[in-house]
């Protein structure tokens, strides 16, 4: 193998491999060091600059980073990322000082934006910033989107999200236009806005077309239609045996809101085994907790109606068969029909995208699928100054995903607005800080600690059930965030190697206690994979090879599974192993 | 701050015939210098004792005073030790040795400890061809006591300060060459790859396995001009044979051409094959062995690998046909048979 250029920031940004995960490359371990050392307001500010909504993103992010954590190899659980974060945003202090203002003059571009979720709402403060004007048009009453219509308050109060939506709108430069409807996308690219970012969502809930179902309509709900009534107060009771279809995120929210507004027999029903569900584990593991069993292997036949009246419906048993491809297909059992009694059906079987405001004529172009044709780089639509971004882009996903849909769309505006080409896009910050103090000693906390995750404080079942409003979890308490913050390995303190200071006396290798580090004979990729003290299996993470050695060896270094514990450089004699602090910040349209 | 090694280890870290990984073969974290040669010397016992699958607890570990002689705090923590007084390891060994031949014995030593206050014991351990390995830890100077100049530092060769040793050094090998060791090797702390088969064969071997290992101390005698540091050793380094260490149970997988390999089969049936190269003498040959080390010397090599074999040699116990079973094995009335019995050897004593 080549010799690993470590000059190319890539290579050492995937070795944090929650920060390369998190779709918006929030420096995970930095912020939690700062946890752990109790700065919490440094720690919430490099979270703003990058995620726009800790506090939100604290208790209902999708959290990509936490499977992804280094920690999950060696041990059972990851860091809980997700819930450090809102360590940060519980204790920090006001930030309002802290947070950038847009100019007095603007610089005479002017934005629109199509819906107020957390993509367009990203790209407003991106932009404003810059001294871009903006105008959001959301038909709802309040900004946020689906952060605010279907996220329970359950698990996200709303202060929490008025809180960081007011620190975008009060940047300045920001027009908001809430309960208008743009019916046609047309009106505004007659206008003069120099570019359109449509956020909008996959606002439409799939309906399922079965016997009985026009005839139940008015005790069967779409439940993302059903959730946003019960935000905006539409919705106040159900009644007390609930039905709900669908494995995913929605079916939770869905069955969990209902048995705090009445329901006291909800079941969910899922047409897939249980470990295929699509909902997170943790949200599953929620429900659960709150009475609610998950019925697996059914799918619906149709709505039982007596006297016109919903009763309940009827389940096909299936089970699960798998082709030689691995690909599953759900075959009935050939048992009788199953009925389950119910007052009321809630579908959360699946969300789509829609675009009625998009005529043909407007010049955007749809794929097949119905979702529009972009570059994905640049989420530059078929008409030069319209873009996309968020669930509308390339369908439902999550509230990081669209931030960082926010980011790129701003950049990309950015660079059209002022006449550049929307590929030159602009470089990470990379910041280098060497960790030595002395002998044994570090500037981060480089012992390794074997304490398992802790578990989050809640509310008693019984107080949560009763109030939609009340949150349940209660975030972690200061001297439980330290012990977690401590699980962390810091990923980001990289080992770096100097190979002309090597003298291959193998202090590291022998000390290295998860036989990361080898010195061999140079080979292809997959022969050295293979030679290594562990082999190394894990594809996903790269392999650190140095320059020849006067022995005519390599040094090898297997990333998988280091704990970053700064072993082979407390034991190198002559400091070829050095421990560095790699700081690596996405690049925005405002390099905040 | 890490004076403590972190608890994990590799998740696919290989377990051997006993179900061990090598995490149950290691011992306190060290607290040598960064880069000392005897911590590789460590990790190379480690990877010996866990490859040839030997449950840590039949082993007893044993040494003098030294750096050299503090590794058996850093490897087989769960294994029998004895850490004893400057030099005096030989009897500490033979004793425990003695009591009971079931067990392991590895000696641990430096160049100090066996060459200059232990030289006396370490001869007679030698003659005594008590079964058990002995590494010394050379590193050509008394590491511990901040560096001073040891019996086995070559003769003009120069240390950290550039003052070159004025006495005539001690060829530790040669010296149980001749002294009838029926195993001697020389190894190199920066080679495992030789080192490793090395230790394990001196396992397998019955009888006295002694293995001088050139180790480097990098704070009081690495410097270019000492022949023990690391860049001396690895440009003067010779190999007699090189070869392949079979342990017992391990099938003979490697296809040898004829005439290339010369089989030599240790007590336990364990076999090492050395490769013939030309020119090279014959490792089964006493007074050819003391040749190389000789010439070697001359030509201002260091001679590594195995240096004389002779898996035959009568072991201790043997010569002095004592009891089979552990002393902690035998009833009372076995031990102390009483007065008759010893008026019975007495008298044939007369
Ligand atoms: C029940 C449920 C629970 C969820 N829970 C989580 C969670 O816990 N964590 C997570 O990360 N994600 C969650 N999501 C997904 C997440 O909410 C979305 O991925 C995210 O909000 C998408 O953001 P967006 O900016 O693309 O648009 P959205 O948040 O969907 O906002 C789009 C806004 O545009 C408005 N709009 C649409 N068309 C027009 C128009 N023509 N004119 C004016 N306004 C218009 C809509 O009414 C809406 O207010 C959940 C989704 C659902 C349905
Ligand atoms: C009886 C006695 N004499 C002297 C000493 C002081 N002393 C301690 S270690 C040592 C030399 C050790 O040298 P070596 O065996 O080569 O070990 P190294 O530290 O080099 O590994 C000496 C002289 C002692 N501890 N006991
Ligand atoms: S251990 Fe810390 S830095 Fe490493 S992946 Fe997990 S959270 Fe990130
Ligand atoms: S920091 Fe060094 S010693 Fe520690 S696990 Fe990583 S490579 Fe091994
Ligand atoms: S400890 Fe330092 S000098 Fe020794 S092998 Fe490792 S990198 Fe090289
Ligand atoms: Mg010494």
């Amino acid at each position: 193998m080549k010799p690993t250029d470590i000059k190319n920031p890539h290579y050492f940004h995937k070795v944090i491999d929650c920060q390369y995960a998190c779709p918006a490359h929030t420096p995970v371990a930095e912020y939690i060091r700062l946890i752990l050392h109790k700065h919490y307001t440094e720690a919430y500010m490099i979270n703003w600059v990058s995620n726009v909504f800790p506090g939100v993103l604290g208790r209902v992010c999708d959290r990509p980073c936490e499977p992804a954590c280094r920690r999950t190899r060696v041990d059972e659980e990851p860091v809980a990322i997700c819930r450090l974060k809102r360590v940060a945003a519980d204790n920090r202090d006001d930030v309002l000082g802290l947070l950038p203002k847009a100019p007095a003059q603007t610089n005479g571009k002017k934005i629109a934006l199509i819906g107020a979720g957390p993509a367009s709402l990203t790209v407003a403060r991106d932009l404003s910033i810059l001294g871009y004007e903006i105008e959001i048009f959301d038909d709802q009453t309040k900004l946020g989107g689906f952060m605010r219509s279907q996220v329970p308050s359950f698990r996200l109060p709303e202060e929490i999200l008025n809180t960081e939506i007011g620190y975008i709108t009060n940047l300045g430069n920001i027009t908001t236009r809430t309960s208008h409807y743009v019916s046609d996308i047309r009106d505004l690219l007659a206008q003069d806005y120099d570019a359109v970012f449509v956020g909008c969502g996959a606002p439409r809930g799939r309906d399922l077309d079965l016997p009985g179902r026009a005839a139940g309509d008015k005790t069967i709900h779409v439940g993302i239609e059903w959730l946003a009534g019960v935000v905006w107060g539409h919705v106040e009771k159900i009644g007390k045996k609930v039905l709900v279809l669908g494995g995913g995120n929605t079916a939770m929210d869905c069955c969990r809101t209902a048995r705090r507004l009445g329901g006291e027999d909800v079941k969910v029903i899922v047409r897939s085994p249980r470990a295929e569900m699509k909902a997170s584990e943790w949200e599953i593991e929620d429900a659960v907790k709150e009475d609610i069993p998950i019925i697996e292997n059914h799918t619906p036949r149709e709505f039982v109606i007596e006297d016109g009246r919903l009763v309940g419906m009827l389940f096909d048993k299936v089970q699960p068969v798998y082709d030689e491809n691995g690909r599953r297909r759900l075959e009935p059992t050939g048992e009788e029909p199953v009925f389950f009694a119910c007052d009321e059906v809630l579908l959360a079987i699946g969300q789509q995208n829609a675009f009625p405001f998009i005529d043909e004529n407007s010049g955007i172009e749809f794929t097949e699928r119905g979702l529009p044709v972009l570059d994905p780089v640049t989420l530059q639509s078929t008409v030069e100054r319209v873009f996309f971004g968020g669930d509308a882009a390339f369908g439902p996903a999550n509230i990081i995903i669209a931030v960082e849909h926010g980011h790129q769309a701003a950049i990309s505006i950015d660079l059209l607005c002022r006449g550049k080409n929307l590929h030159d896009r602009p470089h990470p910050q990379v910041k280098l800080a060497g960790q030595k103090l002395g002998f044994h000693d570090w500037i981060y906390d480089s012992h390794v600690t074997e304490d398992d995750r802790q578990q989050v404080p809640t509310v008693a079942k019984a107080k949560t059930l009763r109030d939609r409003l009340v949150e349940v979890e209660l975030g972690f308490s200061q001297p439980t965030s330290k012990t977690e913050a401590k699980r962390c390995l810091n990923c980001d303190v990289q080992t770096v190697f100097d190979y002309t200071l090597c003298i291959e006396c193998d202090a590291c290798a022998d000390i290295c206690p998860t036989n990361c580090i080898n010195f061999i004979e140079n080979d292809e990729e997959a022969v050295l994979r293979e030679q290594l003290i562990v082999p190394a299996r894990n594809q996903s993470q790269d392999l650190y090879v140095s320059d020849t050695l006067p022995t005519g060896r390599v040094m090898v270094k297997d990333e998988n599974v280091c704990l970053h514990c700064g072993m082979c450089a407390e034991r190198c004699p002559t400091s070829a192993w050095e421990m560095i602090k790699f700081f690596y910040k996405s690049a925005q349209a405002s390099q905040l | 701050m890490s004076y403590n090694r972190p608890a994990f280890r590799h998740p696919e870290a290989q377990k051997n015939d006993i179900g061990y990984t090598r995490k149950q073969y290691e011992g306190g974290i060290s607290t040598l210098c960064a880069g000392c040669g005897h911590d590789s010397i460590v990790s190379a016992i480690i990877t010996s004792f866990f490859e040839m699958s030997i449950p840590p607890h039949h082993v007893v570990k044993l040494s003098g005073i030294g750096c050299s002689s503090k590794t058996p705090a850093y490897f087989l923590g769960r294994s029998h030790g004895f850490n004893s007084v400057h030099g005096r390891m030989p009897s500490v060994a033979s004793g425990a040795n003695m009591a009971n031949r079931e067990l392991i014995y590895l000696g641990v030593s430096g160049d100090g400890d066996t060459a200059s206050i232990g030289l006396g014991q370490f001869a007679h351990v030698v003659r005594r061809n008590l079964n058990m390995i002995y590494i010394v830890m050379n590193n050509g100077c008394y590491g511990l006591t901040k560096g001073q100049d040891s019996a086995t530092a070559d003769k003009g060769s120069k240390t950290r300060k550039g003052a070159p040793v004025s006495f005539e050094s001690i060829d530790l090998c040669e010296l149980a060459i001749q002294l009838g060791a029926g195993f001697v090797a020389r190894g190199f702390s920066g080679d495992k790859k030789q080192l490793v088969p090395l230790i394990k064969a001196a396992i397998s071997h019955r009888g006295f396995a002694f293995i001088d290992v050139i180790s480097p101390c990098v704070t009081f005698n690495n410097a270019p001009t000492s022949t023990k540091s690391y860049s001396w050793v690895r440009d003067h380094m010779e190999v007699t044979n090189t070869f392949d260490f079979i342990p017992l149970r391990q099938e003979i997988t490697t296809e040898y051409p004829d005439n290339t390999a010369v089989p030599v089969t240790l007590h336990d049936g364990s076999i090492i094959k050395l490769f013939k190269q030309e020119e090279q003498h014959i490792v089964t040959d006493r007074k050819d062995a003391i040749a190389a080390i000789e010439e070697a010397r001359y030509n201002e090599l260091l001679l590594t690998g195995f240096l004389y074999l002779n898996p035959d040699s009568e072991e201790f116990h043997d010569i002095n046909k004592t009891v089979a079973t552990p002393l902690n094995q035998l009833d009372e009335k076995t031990l102390c048979p009483g007065n008759k019995a010893l008026a019975a050897l007495n008298e044939s004593l007369r």
